[in-house]
């Protein structure tokens, strides 16, 4: 089940290697927020291996095994055609979002894969509007370490914000 | 059945004072007070939502088994959908006999009774009331009184009908069949999304909606927006004005259908794309997996956007199956859950293409995103302006069901709206 708790590792890791993996995946979370929140949505498919694979599933659905995201990617060209809907295709107010990514953990590190978690949250300003709680959730996430760079093989954002607040247009 | 002796039905009231609210005079205007003013808010509770209406509750397949529930809500009002023993689905409201609670406070589940918490009063599937606490109280003292009867306290329950499938529920007994509700043309037509085979549930989406739950209907009886808005189906062809389209209503004009019949390839050399700005002639998808058409029905039509008043939109688009219902939550606020199912025989492959191809609707969708945000700037604007009325005027009354630049259907929606609220 995606919300389950993580298993142990299928191997045990080193702890100075597990705070080098933390810190990498720490690093490579800002800079995906920071993308996202600059509104580069056509640079976001870059965070991703070609087979990568993004979700975005509601807690309710996940507790409850459905399998229906809100968003769905598998691979490069999904990832792509999201990103350029998004920056051609779709009508939407102007917006800022700004992620706040927290309790990074690794809880996996095998053949080149790391497994990790963290906890989001989303705000989302509209204009003349206060600003709001667009999401709050949880990466579950799978990385593919390429020499000293990580690419997404994995992003299941579980969001707790079942009940979502008109719509969700830059993928969380 | 309802047990309505206990429950006096709303809708037989007087009503508010409404004389400072005038409809004008031109059929094609209507006014924004409809989409803002508590008095009609709760009046379109009493009159329609608890009226003689047949409102969408639930898929059966959301209860498969004995003991299976789910909260739903008819109108405002939350309810429970839940299975007895013997499979007969109930529908009945989410609130305890005794102090009001809400008590059913989770999506889903399975359950032998309903306990609300405050009290413990007790509850089987069908909502009748069969055990309540200290009834003679403790040492003889204390308790219920004495001619206190159980089968006096039950909840609210609900009039039910299902249809392949599908679960319709209405405050009234005194209700024609859901079958001559629909009339024979949209009974055709929702017989081609639900054609009795079993059902097999893919997820709910959930969102709310900065705007009066009339616009989403009227939305999908729009099929003018739909090929200037949605810049995604006219650039890959879902739905293109230029395309085979027909819109029509029922006999009373309050139920529609939009079917559009998607070419084979891209509409480039379409004439009505000159009249689409947001056209992309370049763009091609990286991956058309999300639009292929997996030929699975009878139906000249490869999407039928179906509206059932008040509180149901079915959407077939291509291989997507889904229904959404509507929660309003005050003038200026509503619910969407949106339900999404394929067939029990589906095999995996259709699955995953059902789910890949749902990235098009939903509060994250291609298409969904659109609607939303335009619903929200409607609302924006009736609630930050001096009030004024709204225009309705494509297209004739008297024109068939091919013209579609055209707002026949919103228009026939609002004279059987006028009638059922006595406006």
């Amino acid at each position: 089940m995606l919300n389950a708790p993580a298993p142990p590792p299928a191997k045990p890791i080193d702890r100075a290697l597990l705070r080098d993996l933390r810190l990498a995946v720490e690093d490579f979370n800002c800079d995906y927020a920071d993308t996202l929140d600059r509104g580069d949505i056509e640079a976001w498919p870059d965070f991703f291996t070609d087979d990568g694979v993004y979700r975005l599933i509601a807690r309710d659905n996940a507790d409850a095994n459905l399998p229906l995201s809100l968003m769905s990617c598998e691979g490069k060209g999904m990832l792509k055609d999201r990103a350029y809907a998004i920056a051609n295709t779709e009508m939407f107010a102007p917006r800022y979002t700004m992620h706040h990514i927290a309790q990074v953990r690794v809880t996996d590190f095998d053949d080149q894969i790391v497994t990790a978690q963290a906890n989001y949250i989303i705000l989302e300003t509209l204009i003349d509007e206060p600003t709001r709680l667009l999401q709050c959730g949880k990466y579950r996430d799978k990385f593919l370490l390429q020499g000293d760079k990580l690419l997404l093989k994995e992003r299941n954002c579980i969001y707790d914000t079942v009940l979502v607040p008109t719509c969700i247009v830059f993928p969380p | 059945m309802t047990n309505t002796a206990r429950f006096p039905t709303p809708s037989a009231d007087a009503g508010p004072d409404l004389s400072d609210l005038h409809w004008p005079n031109d059929p094609s205007e209507i006014p924004d007070w409809i989409y803002t003013d508590q008095r009609i808010y709760d009046l379109e509770q009493a009159r329609i939502f608890q009226g003689k209406t047949w409102n969408y509750v639930a898929l059966e397949v959301e209860l498969p088994n004995p003991g299976d529930y789910i909260r739903s809500y008819i109108g405002a009002t939350p309810i429970i959908v839940a299975r007895d023993e013997q499979g007969a689905v109930h529908a009945f409201e989410n609130r305890c006999a005794h102090r009001g609670v809400e008590f059913c406070k989770t999506y889903r589940g399975s359950t032998k009774q309903f306990i609300c918490p405050y009290h413990q009063w007790t509850y089987d599937l069908s909502g009748s009331l069969v055990s309540v606490p200290f009834r003679r109280g403790v040492k003889g003292v204390g308790g219920m009184p004495a001619d206190f009867k159980l089968d006096e306290h039950n909840l609210r329950s609900l009039n039910v009908t299902c249809r392949h499938g599908v679960v319709f529920a209405s405050f009234r007994d005194d209700i024609e069949s859901f079958e001559d509700y629909l009339g024979p043309d949209m009974l055709d037509q929702f017989d081609t999304v639900f054609d009795g085979r079993p059902l097999k549930l893919l997820g709910v989406h959930r969102n709310t909606m900065p705007g009066n739950w009339k616009l989403y209907q009227e939305n999908l009886k729009d099929p003018y927006h739909a090929t200037l808005l949605h810049t995604y189906l006219t650039t890959f062809g879902l739905f293109v004005a230029g395309n085979k389209t027909m819109i029509m209503t029922d006999a009373k004009g309050r139920h529609s259908t939009l079917c559009n019949a998607r070419p084979q390839g891209r509409p480039e050399n379409d004439t009505s794309k000159q009249e689409i700005r947001s056209f992309h002639a370049a763009m091609q998808l990286a991956d058309p997996r999300v639009i292929e058409l997996i030929h699975e029905k009878d139906s000249p039509w490869t999407s039928n956007a179906i509206t059932i008043w008040p509180n149901l939109i079915l959407l077939r688009q291509t291989n997507i199956l889904g229904a959404r219902q509507i929660v309003p939550m005050g003038p200026n606020q509503f619910m969407l859950i949106w339900t999404t199912f394929g067939y029990a025989d589906d095999d995996d492959a259709m699955d995953r293409h059902r789910l890949r191809q749902n990235n098009i609707f939903g509060p994250g969708g291609f298409i969904g995103i659109d609607d939303n945000e335009a619903i929200k700037f409607v609302q924006d604007g009736m609630q930050h302006s001096v009030p004024r009325h709204g225009v309705a005027p494509l297209g004739k009354d008297v024109e068939g069901p091919e013209v579609v630049i055209t707002d026949r259907a919103i228009r026939s929606m609002y004279r059987h709206y006028r009638e059922e609220m006595g406006l």
